[in-house]
């Protein structure tokens, strides 16, 4: 697959203090570093190795991502809310690169 | 006695259960058209897994979503000497092309033979585009393929026999269906036939049906072509391999997909 893509998915709106549903999928091939190419070298390892989710600054989840870990990883976690604003989502790349996206929530 | 124990292991039903996907009913039961072996065509999805299940109903979850969506990418992007992507003639893909990829493969009057969508594709991209044919099984031949046949989802798989010469290709993949083959001495009846609903070691047997190409497969954690899949089960009667849409291997994609006459198309599906 071409350039890792995030893809979130949370209600738009929700009550104070509600336990909502987040989930977040984002392609990527998860190279476990323990795979062989056709002469028999080393594919190395390039996973994703770090997630993290924030509310307005705030940790809401994080996690360390290993090379067991399957292609496409897929996340599905709840968080209260309490107050209207936005997620950031971060996955952190073998290679250096970080992948971001936002989703914004209206709490009344 | 222990042996009877382990009696009701080796068969279990199908479940009975319902594939909605966004909100839409998949049709995974169907009655089979005339002349087919069972009274009722099932999808693969019965067979699987309760998470296997559960990944194909929720879109967002599905991996195979992330490639409908690089099909898209493809769809709108030039290529080839023409200056010209797919949406230049085609336009927005979910009109013009819905329920088109149900109803493949059609017969292809300039070749002489079935065409499906893999090769569709490469017959506009050679003629209209002016870029080179996607080789087999490229990521780009895949997601595109998902992408139009994803324009279908929902739709009831229906070939037309009646073009060209469909009937005699139809004859041909019957035969080779139920033709013995490799070291193992498997047809494609013996399991999915005659074993259907049976275990193949860990394997639930399912009627082997095509609504669902291509579909992600957990094992490889990747789209999987029909005749990928097809290839697939001949190697692993330990017979030799026909190459990727060669005569063999269209007639039976032919006579497989109307084995699944009326079936959802479900792509992007998930299987183990």
């Amino acid at each position: 697959m071409a350039t890792p893509k995030p893809r979130v998915k949370l209600p738009k709106k929700a009550k104070a203090g509600e336990t909502i549903v987040i989930k977040t999928l984002i392609s990527h091939e998860m190279e476990s570093g323990q795979r062989k190419d056709k002469e028999g070298k080393v594919i190395p390892r390039e996973i994703i190795n770090k997630f993290t989710c924030e509310f307005n600054g705030k940790p809401v989840f994080a996690c360390d991502m290993e090379p067991a870990i399957s292609a496409n990883p897929y996340f599905e976690f709840n968080a209260k809310v309490s107050e209207s604003g936005k997620f950031k989502f971060t996955w952190v790349d073998d290679n250096g690169s970080v992948y971001t996206d936002e989703a914004a929530i209206e709490v009344g | 006695m222990l042996t009877a124990g382990f009696a009701g292991i080796a068969c279990s039903d199908p479940v009975d259960e319902k594939l909605i996907i966004d909100g839409k009913e998949m049709v995974t039961r169907a009655p089979a058209p005339e002349g087919h072996p069972f009274d009722e065509v099932l999808s693969g999805w019965l067979f699987r897994e309760t998470e296997t299940r559960a990944l194909e109903a929720d879109s967002f979850a599905n991996p195979g979503t992330l490639y409908v969506e690089r099909g898209e990418e493809i769809w709108n992007t030039v290529d080839g000497t023409m200056g010209k992507s797919c949406a230049s003639c085609h336009n927005d893909a979910s009109e013009t092309m819905k329920d088109v990829g149900a109803h493949y493969p059609k017969w292809d009057a300039d070749a002489k033979r079935p065409i499906n969508v893999e090769l569709q594709i490469n017959k506009c991209r050679t003629e209209n585009m002016g870029a080179e044919a996607y080789k087999f099984d490229s990521d780009d031949q895949k997601a595109l393929t998902t992408y139009i046949k994803y324009q279908s989802l929902g739709t009831p798989v229906k070939i037309d026999l009646k073009q060209g010469d469909m009937q005699s290709w139809w004859d041909k993949g019957k035969t080779e269906y139920y033709t013995r083959m490799g070291q193992l001495n498997l047809a494609c009846a013996s399991c999915h036939e005659a074993s259907m609903g049976k275990h193949i070691r860990a394997d639930h047997l399912s009627q082997g049906q095509a609504n669902g190409f291509p579909t992600y497969r957990l094992k490889q954690a990747d789209m999987v072509s029909l005749h990928n899949r097809l290839r697939g089960c001949i190697r692993d009667t330990r017979a030799e391999m026909p190459k990727a849409f060669s005569d063999e291997l269209m007639a039976l994609e032919v006579y497989v997909t109307w084995r699944g006459t009326g079936l959802s198309v479900e792509t992007p599906s998930v299987r183990q």
